[in-house]
């Protein structure tokens, strides 16, 4: 079975595309790193390789987690299998 | 027995140190040396001239860091012998005086009263000298111990995240116990990562002295910066593979230290490691060509730079090898690929086997194999300059 997404940790709200593209409507099979286990989202939209999905319901201002850590922070509101970049997503650092 | 090579064939120099290669270096003290320094690199075959900009003018904290890094190359033991090159005598002996505590054969020739073809004839028949007694040096069978290796990512995406860095990771974990002397930098791009890479020191000195550092420049970069960074931290490039912070691009950059492996110091820019082997950690810029150079000013001999978009840097003294995670990287790009881990992704090949492959390739190269970006010609040397000249 084809992995279309990686995860990095049970917890992390965003997946990484690793095949060429997922496309809208596509029913994407995601492999959480940590725990092994294998799950399923619909995409929204297109999102390329090495780009990230949502993987749960994302409001604007919520804490991005990704390898189990904070990675910045949504600036709008991110639907489930939603696209997650930099038009939504800014650093709390910089 | 593991699945990997235990040892490997290098140039053990004076001081006991090994090279995985046998450079006859020929160096300019500053900017205004290096057409006599191309002109020896030219008239001498074997010899490698490597130009810089730098050497003029500095002063205080920025005049150490760059005697520290001209210095720190020439001792470096893939450099069998020097020719040094400046402007003026003073300067050019510090130089030479530096590189000899090695025992390594190293000459000096300035070029004020002579001219520049007076200087190059000179220097032209030294490095004819050295070239024809390195040539004759032999390569000797190793432990892995002798090995010094660097780390440093770089056009990182996220693969670089999932694949590349933990195979990175993967070969410490595995060389870290064998006491191999290993090195990770990029103050700045640990932004985000800073509290979980503090608590990979193996003491508390060493975690309070990393935790200073990183502070520092923060704060440089709190106090010039003009926007988020985004598209300098991250890169356009970063950006173009799917990483959208600072802090992501942090976690993935901290994969390359593997999961059981803990820094015992911390150093400053091209400073020579001396707490024995282990992880050191090295106050560096993020940019490639510059941290490289800095590392292998340490005395690091081979070079490993994991990739996701496709960075192309070669160092002209340190092997880089690239690895890449990402499958259309290692197909656009493949005579910059040294070892492909794409398969990572597909879930084809795990961590252990990418480690173990990256540990083969690694002692290949240490063995005499030229690297992609030596084959390529890519002699990136590139000095770290603190701040403006006098």
């Amino acid at each position: 079975m084809t992995t279309h997404f990686i995860a990095h940790d049970a917890a992390d709200t965003v997946g990484v595309v690793v095949v060429e593209q997922v496309k809208a409507g596509q029913e994407a099979t995601g492999w959480i790193m940590e725990t092994d286990e294998t799950v399923t989202i619909k995409a929204l939209v297109e999102v390329p390789l090495g780009h990230k999905l949502a993987l749960a319901d994302i409001k604007n201002e919520d804490t991005i987690i990704k390898y189990g850590n904070d990675i910045g922070r949504a600036v709008s509101d991110i639907p489930k299998g939603g696209y997650v970049h930099v038009h939504n997503v800014k650093t709390k650092r910089w | 027995m593991e699945n990997w090579q235990q040892s490997f064939f290098g140039f053990r120099r004076e001081n006991g140190r090994v090279g995985v290669r046998n450079h006859v270096l020929i160096l300019p003290v500053d900017d205004i040396s290096n057409a006599a320094v191309e002109m020896v690199g030219h008239n001498i075959k074997g010899t490698l001239a490597i130009p810089h900009s730098y050497g003029r003018l500095q002063f205080g904290a920025d005049l150490e860091l760059f005697f520290h890094t001209i210095i720190g190359t020439g001792r470096n033991p893939n450099v069998a012998a020097v020719v040094v090159i400046g402007i003026e005598p003073g300067w050019t002996q510090r130089v030479v005086d530096g590189i000899s505590q090695t025992g390594k054969p190293v000459s000096g020739f300035s070029i004020e009263g002579e001219g520049d073809l007076a200087t190059v004839a000179k220097a032209s028949r030294k490095a004819q000298e050295y070239v024809q007694w390195a040539t004759e040096l032999q390569r000797e069978e190793c432990p892995l111990s002798d090995l010094w290796i660097s780390v440093k990512c770089g056009e990182s995406d996220t693969t670089s995240g999932l694949g590349s860095n933990p195979a990175v990771g993967n070969l410490m974990d595995k060389l870290d116990p064998l006491g191999v002397h290993l090195c990770f930098g990029e103050t700045s791009e640990l932004t985000g990562a800073e509290q979980i890479c503090a608590n990979r020191s193996s003491t508390p000195e060493a975690k309070e002295k990393f935790l200073n550092t990183w502070n520092a420049y923060n704060d440089f970069i709190l106090e010039n910066k003009t926007s988020d960074l985004s598209e300098s931290q991250p890169t356009k490039g970063n950006i173009a593979g799917g990483l959208t912070t600072i802090e992501e691009k942090a976690f993935g950059n901290l994969q390359k230290i593997g999961k059981t492996t803990n820094f015992i110091d911390v150093l400053e820019p091209a400073e020579e490691p001396t707490k024995g082997p282990g992880l050191y950690f090295m106050d560096t810029s993020s940019a490639a060509a510059e941290c490289v150079t800095l590392q292998a000013a340490a005395g690091f001999t081979v070079h490993l730079f994991p990739t996701g978009q496709g960075n192309v840097i070669g160092n002209p003294i340190e092997p880089v090898i690239k690895l890449t995670a990402n499958p259309n990287t290692a197909a656009t790009m493949s005579e910059h690929i040294d070892l492909d881990v794409s398969g990572i992704l597909k879930r084809e090949m795990n961590l252990d086997q990418a480690g173990s492959e990256l540990v083969n390739i690694t002692v290949r190269t240490a063995n005499g194999r030229h690297t992609c970006a030596e084959s390529l010609g890519h002699r990136e040397f590139v000095l770290t300059k603190l701040f403006r000249s006098a």
